[in-house]
């Protein structure tokens, strides 16, 4: 029990998949102009991670090891193919707006970096609980990053308007950037900075 | 006709550059331009496959996964598209192997030149993601060969630059938390600020 716990919280801040592992980062960023494009692109990855970590660490000890690229990619595209169309049937607005991001979770550095790092040594339980650990430690990034690009860039969080903006009779003038690529790279690497002065062992040596 | 080429090669390369605008193959763009040299093999390696699998995709969507696109069988009414993705990361995924295979075989210089990033291109985002981008924008096949020539180059490009700042960044005393990753971020957000000069071009 111990051991799970630790499994989930590990990767939040100690180990975390975005600021420390650089991985993840491709699918990610172009889906944090909105908190609720944000939500859904979480949920998406975080079934996909356990989910394929699980299914992986199954049939562990039946992969070759020189295929072993291929089985994952194939478990994961799958289940990637099934978040799809269970998204394109419930949410498709979102999932329309999403574009080819869903489909991008495939080549996630997260999922395939967990599958060959963890799950090819785990048992199918603790992979599961790793799997989750590492999507909702990438979360974390997401929303915190989908927050800051909402609130800013249009003054909303969640559709609901915060900060009244100027165009709307308010008194907020939106802050355009925000909602542009290159602010996402700025608040990662602000994230990233919070982080390492708190976690100073985190800190890269040049 | 080659002027419509042209816009969508600059559209590709520049105005919607898949690194800078679309973050796509963030992962390899970050870890894996420390060094110039580096970065120039990765890039090449990523124009070549680009320009092998978007085409190749566009012909696997045309006839064999759109809908009604089975009509050459006979067969009508079905629609595969849902299997998009698994094909796409298949073709990819063997097509690396290939290019690996001949280029050990024909242009060997070229191979060790490449050496490690060749297989790990599979895994990059930017290449999946030039074929779902030729999927939903329903390019023809000539159109799509000149997509992904333009999606690699805008690829190269921007990873040759990052490189570039990297290297001449070694002498600049940042903070230490910044450090590496961090500082590493800023500076793509400001090339890609920069990129976004471009976005104003109508073609």
């Amino acid at each position: 029990m111990k051991k799970i716990k630790e499994v989930i919280f590990e990767p939040l801040f100690n180990n975390n998949p975005i600021a420390l592992q650089i991985l993840g980062i491709c699918s990610a960023l172009a889906v944090t102009t909105k908190m609720d494009k944000a939500i859904v692109m979480c949920l998406a990855v975080i079934a996909v991670t356990g989910l394929s970590n699980f299914f992986v660490s199954l049939i562990r000890t039946y992969i070759p090891s020189s295929i072993r690229i291929i089985v994952q990619m194939t478990i994961i595209a799958s289940l990637v193919i099934v978040t799809d169309q269970i998204l394109k049937a419930f949410v498709y607005d979102v999932a329309k707006e999403m574009s080819v991001f869903i489909g991008l979770i495939i080549t996630n550095c997260i999922v395939m970096g967990r599958t060959e790092g963890y799950a090819m040594k785990n048992s199918p339980v603790m992979s599961f609980f790793d799997g989750i650990g590492n999507g909702v430690g990438y979360s974390l990034v997401l929303i915190f990053v989908a927050l800051f690009r909402e609130l800013f860039g249009s003054g909303k969080i969640m559709n609901t308007t915060i900060l009244q903006p100027v165009n709307e009779g308010g008194w907020y003038p939106t802050n355009g950037m925000m909602l542009l690529a290159p602010s996402a790279f700025f608040l990662i690497g602000f994230f990233i900075w919070i982080i390492r002065i708190w976690k100073p062992d985190q800190v890269e040596e040049e | 006709m080659l002027a419509h080429h042209l816009s969508i090669f600059i559209k590709a390369a520049f105005i919607e550059n898949l690194a800078l605008s679309f973050f796509l193959g963030m992962c390899t763009f970050l870890a894996v331009s420390k060094k110039v040299s580096t970065a120039i093999g990765l890039g090449i390696a990523v124009i070549v496959v680009q320009l092998v699998t978007v085409p190749l995709n566009n012909l696997l969507y045309n006839f064999l996964l759109k809908e009604d696109a089975l009509m050459w069988l006979g067969v009508q009414g079905i629609d595969l598209s849902f299997l998009g993705l698994i094909c796409y990361i298949g073709v990819i995924g063997a097509m690396v192997q290939i290019l690996e295979m001949s280029l050990d075989r024909y242009v060997p210089a070229l191979y060790n030149a490449l050496g490690i990033f060749l297989p790990l291109i599979t895994v990059n985002c930017a290449i999946l993601g030039a074929s779902l981008f030729m999927v939903e924008r329903d390019y023809s096949f000539i159109e799509s060969v000149t997509f992904g020539l333009g999606s690699g180059v805008g690829w190269a490009l921007a990873i040759m630059a990052l490189a570039g700042i990297r290297e001449k960044m070694k002498y600049s005393d940042v903070p230490d938390g910044l450090k590496g990753l961090g500082i590493t971020f800023m500076v793509v957000g400001l090339m890609s600020l920069g990129f976004l000069a471009f976005s104003g071009i109508q073609l």
